[in-house]
C-alpha cells in the first residue's frame, strides 16, 4: 500500500487528485501485479473535448488516470458476466500486457464452468502467448461435452417422466434445471426459451419471482432490454412483498435496461432508488461500483439542480454507493459547486476505464457531452455578460472553440445570449415579449386568412366537383 | 340573307325591356345556325346595329361572325369592333347568355396573341372581366385569359388589380387550375413571394381525381418558391388529394433533388446540382428562379448568424457563408441591408458587422391601423365561414347523410336529426 502511494504522489501535482488516489477502496487498487502501468499526468491537461475515439486503442495513455486494474475489476463479478466482461476488456484496450492479463483470467473462469465454446474462443485469442498452460486443451473440451451429452439424456430422461406425471412442480422444476443446463452450456437462445417455459408452471409468488430473475439474467447478456422491463415489471406486480434485496435487484435491472435504450432520466432515477442492501448479491449482473457509477454519471446528465441535489447530494442511501467510487461523488460535488474544471478533470481521468464497461461504453459520449454542455450552460445563466476568456479559461479551451461550442448551444436555443466576436464577450438576451407578442399576432392573422380562403375555395371545387360528378374532363 | 335582315329588325325592336329581351333570346337561339351560315358576311349587318342597346342581338352576331375563320384583313377591324363592343355592353344582357360572351372573348384573345399585340387585349379584356362576374368573388373562364395576356405582355402589375380580389366561387375548376397558375407566376415576376407561394398551393392542394399537366408545372415552382421564402419545402398537407400526393414527386425528381441540397446547406453541391440538371430547368423555363434560389443560400446563412452573434468579422461571415473573401461578403451584407432583410450596421475601420435587433416597436399609428385592418378584415371572413357552415347544416343532402349514420334505436338520446331527413 505504501510503495502505491509513494509511486502516485511523485508524478501528480494536484493536491485534489491526491487526496482521492489515498481514499481509494478497494476496487482501484491491489497489489501490483505487474501488469499495472502509472501514466503520469503531466503538466497540461489534454483539451476535454479531444475525440475519445481516436484514444480507443490507447487506453489510459491520454493523460488520463492509472490504467483498470484488471484483476480488481474482476473479483467484483461472478458467473458468465465475469468472463463476459473480461473478454470485453480484452478486446477494447490496446494494451498487450493487459490483454493478456485479461485472457488469462478469462481462462481460468471458463475452464470452472462447462462452456466448450467461449473456451475455443478463449483459446484461440490467448493463441501461445502465454506459455504451454493455456493453450487448447482439447481433452479437457472432449470430456466436458461427452458429460454435458450425458447430463443431456438425463434431464431429457426426467423431463418426460415428469411430463407424463403431470405434476407441475416437477415439471417446472424439469424445465429449470434444463434451462440451467443451457445456460451453464452457453446456449443461451435455449435457456432463455426454456426459463420462459417454467411461467405456466408456477405456483407461488416465489416461483415467480425467481422465474423472472431467471429470464433478466439471460435477457441482459442476450442484450434484450425490451424482455428486460417486461420481466421486471412482472416480477414487481406480485401480490408477495419484495424482500429488499429483491428490491435492489430489480431496481438494478430495470436501470440497466433504460440505460441501454438511452433513457437516462428514468435510468438515474432507477439507480437511485436501488437500497444498499444490494451489497454483493447481483454480482452476476452488476457491482455497486457501477450502481454508483452509472446512477452518478446519468443523474448528472439528465437532472436539473433541485432533482439532482435532491436526489442525489442529500440522498443518504446512494451516498452509501457514492463512497465506494469517490472519484464519482467529487465530480458530482463539483458540478453543484460550478468547480466545472475539476469535474470536467475528474470526468476524463475516469473516461479509459468506464469505455471498457460492456453497458456504459457506447452511452459514454452522449452522456459526456451532455454534462459538458451543462456545465456550460449552468455557467452562462447567472450573467448579464461573460468574458469569454475567463470562461474558457474555467472550462480549459480555447476561445475558439468555446465560440464554437457556444454557437451551436445558442443555436438549439439552449442558451438565451450574443456573442460579440469583436470584443469576445458573451451578452445576455431575453426576448422582448411585448414584441414577440406582436409578431406572433400578426403572424396568425395572416396564416388565418389565408388558410381559411383556400378552404373556402377547395369547399366550393369540391361542391361543384360533386354536382358535375364524373362526366367532366379536365 | 333575308333572315339575317329579318333578325336584325327584331334585334331592334325588342331591345327595350326585360320581358322584350327574353322573347328576342329566345328568336336569337332559334336562328343560331342560320347565323352561323352566313358567318363571313355578318360584318355590314354589325354597324347597323348600336351594342349598349341591343347588346344580346350584336352578341349573337358576333359570336356567329367570330367562329368562323377571320382573315388577315379583317382582323384588325375585328379587333376594334369586339372592343368597342366591350367597353359599351350592357352587362346584364351578357348575363343571359355568358358562353357566347365567353366564347367572343376567347377568339379576341387568340386573335390578339396571333397578331403578336398582347397589350392591346389586356384593357377590353380587364372591362370584360368585369362585367361577366355576378361579383368580385367568382372566377370566370376569362380570368386566366386575362392573366395569360398580362403575362405574355409583362405587364405584371395590370394583373394585380384582379389578382387581389378573392375568390370563392368557382364555376369550371379547369379555370382554378390555370388561374392559380399563372397568378403564381404573375406574382413571381412582381417577387411578392408570399402571394405567389399562395397561388401555387392551391394549385397544388385542388382536390382532383387524376393528376395534370399545370399541376406538376406549379408544384416546380412551387418548390423553388419556398425555397427562397422559407429554405424548406413544406410537406404535402392532409388535404391534399391522394393522386397528388403519390404522383407528384415522381414528375418533378430534379426539384426534389435540388430542395435535399439546399437542406445540406452545402453551397458547392447545390451548385453542381443545378450544373447537372441546368437543360432540365431551362426547357421548365425556371433558370431564374433557380439562379434565384441559390443566392437565397447565401442570405439564409448569414441570417442565421444574426440570432447568436452580436457582432462578426467580415472574414468570419465570409467563412460560415462560404464565400470567396470579406469583400464579397460585405457586398451581400450590404444588400440585405438594403433590403431590409437584417438590421445590421457594418464597420470598414475593423472589419466588423454590428447586428441589430428589429427596430419596430409596435407602438406606432400606422402600425395600430395595420392591426386593426387585419382585425375587420379577420371577422368579415370567419363571419363568412360561420354562415357557410350555418347553411351547410340546413342542407337537405348532408342531413340525410348524417341521419343514416347515427344509431337508430337511441330514442333516449335528444334527437338531433328530424326523422324527415332520413
Amino acid at each position: 500500500m505504501a510503495g502505491f502511494e509513494k509511486q502516485l504522489s511523485a508524478p501528480l501535482s494536484k493536491g485534489i487528485a491526491e487526496e482521492v488516489m489515498e481514499g481509494d477502496d478497494e476496487a482501484f487498487d491491489g497489489a501490483p501485479m505487474g501488469n499495472e502501468e502509472m501514466f503520469s499526468n503531466g503538466g497540461d491537461i489534454d483539451d476535454p473535448r479531444h475525440t475519445p475515439i481516436s484514444t480507443l486503442g490507447k487506453a489510459g495513455a491520454s493523460g488520463g488516470g492509472e490504467l483498470m486494474d484488471v484483476e480488481a475489476y474482476a473479483s467484483l463479478y461472478t458467473g458468465r458476466t465475469k468472463v463476459v466482461r473480461l473478454l470485453f476488456i480484452a478486446k477494447r484496450c490496446g494494451n498487450e500486457a493487459m490483454q493478456l492479463e485479461a485472457l488469462r483470467m478469462a481462462h481460468d473462469e471458463i475452464k470452472k464452468g462447462e462452456d466448450t465454446r467461449l473456451y475455443h474462443e478463449v483459446t484461440t485469442r490467448i493463441g501461445d502467448r502465454l506459455g504451454p498452460q493455456y493453450a487448447l486443451d482439447q481433452t479437457w473440451a472432449d470430456i466436458v461435452d461427452r458429460r454435458a451429452e450425458h447430463r443431456k439424456e438425463k434431464l431429457e430422461n426426467e423431463f418426460n417422466s415428469y411430463k407424463t406425471n403431470m405434476i407441475k412442480e416437477s415439471i417446472r422444476m424439469g424445465y429449470n434445471d434444463i434451462a440451467d443446463f443451457y445456460y451453464a452450456q452457453g446456449e443461451l437462445g435455449d435457456a432463455f426459451k426454456n426459463y420462459v417455459r417454467t411461467r405456466d408452471y408456477c405456483t407461488t409468488s416465489k416461483h415467480i419471482i425467481q422465474m423472472c430473475l431467471n429470464v433478466i439474467l439471460v435477457s441482459i447478456e442476450l442484450e434484450q432490454f425490451m424482455h428486460v422491463s417486461n420481466y421486471v415489471s412482472k416480477a414487481e406486480q406480485t401480490p408477495e412483498q419484495l424482500d429488499p434485496i429483491m428490491n435492489s435487484k430489480l431496481r438494478c435491472a430495470a436501470g440497466l435496461a433504460y440505460l441501454e435504450t438511452k433513457k437516462y432520466k428514468l435510468a438515474a432515477r432507477k439507480f437511485l432508488e436501488t437500497g444498499i442492501e444490494l451489497g454483493n448479491n447481483y454480482t452476476d449482473v452488476i457491482a455497486p461500483q457501477d450502481v454508483a457509477i452509472y446512477g452518478g454519471l446519468c443523474a448528472l446528465a439528465s437532472f436539473d439542480r433541485t432533482e439532482l441535489k435532491n436526489k442525489v447530494i442529500d440522498n443518504i442511501n446512494f451516498s452509501n454507493f457514492l463512497e465506494l467510487v469517490p472519484e464519482v461523488r467529487e465530480l458530482i460535488n463539483d458540478f453543484y459547486a460550478s468547480h466545472y474544471a475539476s469535474c470536467l478533470e475528474y470526468l476524463e481521468n475516469l473516461k479509459p476505464n468506464l469505455l471498457l464497461d460492456i453497458h456504459l461504453h457506447d452511452h459514454i459520449e452522449m452522456l459526456y457531452t451532455e454534462i459538458r454542455h451543462k456545465a456550460i450552460i449552468q455557467y452562462t445563466l447567472p450573467f448579464i455578460s461573460v468574458e469569454l476568456h475567463t470562461m474558457a479559461g474555467a472550462f480549459k479551451t480555447s476561445v475558439a472553440g468555446l465560440e464554437k461550442e457556444l454557437e451551436a448551444l445558442i443555436t438549439e436555443n439552449k442558451i438565451q445570449a450574443r456573442i460579440d466576436s469583436h470584443n469576445k464577450i458573451l451578452y445576455a438576451r431575453h426576448a422582448d415579449q411585448r414584441n414577440a407578442t406582436f409578431q406572433r399576432v400578426l403572424q396568425t392573422g395572416v396564416e388565418f386568412e389565408r388558410d381559411v380562403r383556400a378552404m373556402l375555395l377547395r369547399a366550393n371545387l369540391i361542391k361543384h366537383e360533386s354536382i358535375m360528378k364524373s362526366t367532366r374532363k379536365l | 340573307m333575308e333572315s339575317v335582315e329579318v333578325l336584325v329588325a327584331h334585334i331592334q325592336g325588342l331591345s327595350r325591356s326585360p320581358d322584350e329581351v327574353s322573347h328576342l333570346h329566345s328568336l336569337l337561339k332559334q336562328s343560331e345556325d342560320a347565323l352561323r351560315s352566313h358567318a363571313s358576311r355578318l360584318a355590314p349587318f354589325l354597324s347597323q346595329l348600336d351594342p349598349s342597346i341591343h347588346t344580346l342581338g350584336y352578341l349573337f352576331l358576333l359570336e356567329a361572325y367570330s367562329s368562323g375563320s377571320i382573315s388577315g384583313e379583317e382582323a384588325s377591324g375585328f379587333l376594334l369592333t369586339v372592343v368597342e363592343f366591350i367597353n359599351s355592353c350592357s352587362a346584364e344582357q351578357i348575363q343571359l347568355a355568358p358562353e357566347k360572351f365567353i366564347s367572343v372573348c376567347k377568339s379576341f384573345k387568340d386573335q390578339v396573341m396571333q397578331l403578336g399585340v398582347p397589350m392591346q387585349g389586356i384593357a377590353p379584356l380587364w372591362m370584360a372581366v368585369r362585367k361577366l362576374q355576378t361579383s368580385t368573388e367568382q372566377l370566370t373562364t376569362l380570368h386566366s385569359d386575362y392573366l395569360l395576356l398580362c403575362l405574355l405582355a409583362k405587364c405584371y402589375k395590370a394583373g394585380l388589380s384582379i389578382l387581389d380580389d378573392d375568390i370563392f366561387e368557382v364555376d369550371h375548376p379547369r379555370d382554378h387550375f390555370l388561374y392559380c397558375y399563372y397568378g403564381g407566376m404573375i406574382n413571381i415576376g412582381l417577387k411578392r413571394f408570399e402571394k405567389a407561394l399562395a397561388c401555387l398551393h392551391n394549385v397544388v392542394t385542388a382536390p382532383m381525381t387524376t393528376l395534370n399537366a399545370i399541376c406538376v408545372e406549379a408544384y416546380k415552382k412551387y418548390i423553388l418558391v419556398s425555397l427562397i421564402l422559407n429554405g424548406q419545402v413544406p410537406s404535402f398537407p392532409k388535404y391534399t388529394s391522394s393522386a397528388a400526393h403519390r404522383n407528384l414527386k415522381n414528375y418533378t425528381q430534379p426539384y426534389v433533388d435540388l430542395a435535399n441540397f439546399y437542406a445540406s446547406g452545402k453551397f458547392s453541391e447545390l451548385e453542381a446540382c443545378i450544373q447537372t440538371n441546368q437543360e432540365k430547368f431551362l426547357s421548365d423555363s425556371n433558370l431564374g428562379l433557380v439562379k434565384q434560389v441559390l443566392s437565397s443560400l447565401y442570405k439564409r446563412n448569414i441570417q442565421r448568424l444574426t440570432q447568436t452573434y452580436l457582432t462578426l468579422s467580415l472574414q468570419d461571415i465570409a467563412n460560415v457563408a462560404q464565400l470567396n473573401n470579406p469583400k464579397e461578403a460585405e457586398m451581400h451584407v450590404l444588400q440585405m441591408i438594403q433590403d431590409g432583410e437584417i438590421f445590421a450596421t457594418i464597420n470598414q475601420k475593423d472589419g466588423m458587422v454590428s447586428f441589430h435587433e428589429d427596430p419596430e416597436q409596435y407602438k406606432s399609428c400606422r402600425m395600430t391601423e395595420h392591426i386593426d385592418f387585419s382585425i375587420q378584415r379577420l371577422m368579415a371572413l370567419s363571419k363568412k365561414l360561420s354562415s357557410l357552415d350555418d347553411n351547410l347544416s340546413c342542407d337537405p343532402q348532408y342531413l340525410s347523410k348524417v341521419g343514416k349514420e347515427r344509431q337508430k334505436f337511441d330514442f333516449d338520446e335528444f334527437d338531433s336529426v328530424s326523422h324527415k331527413f332520413m
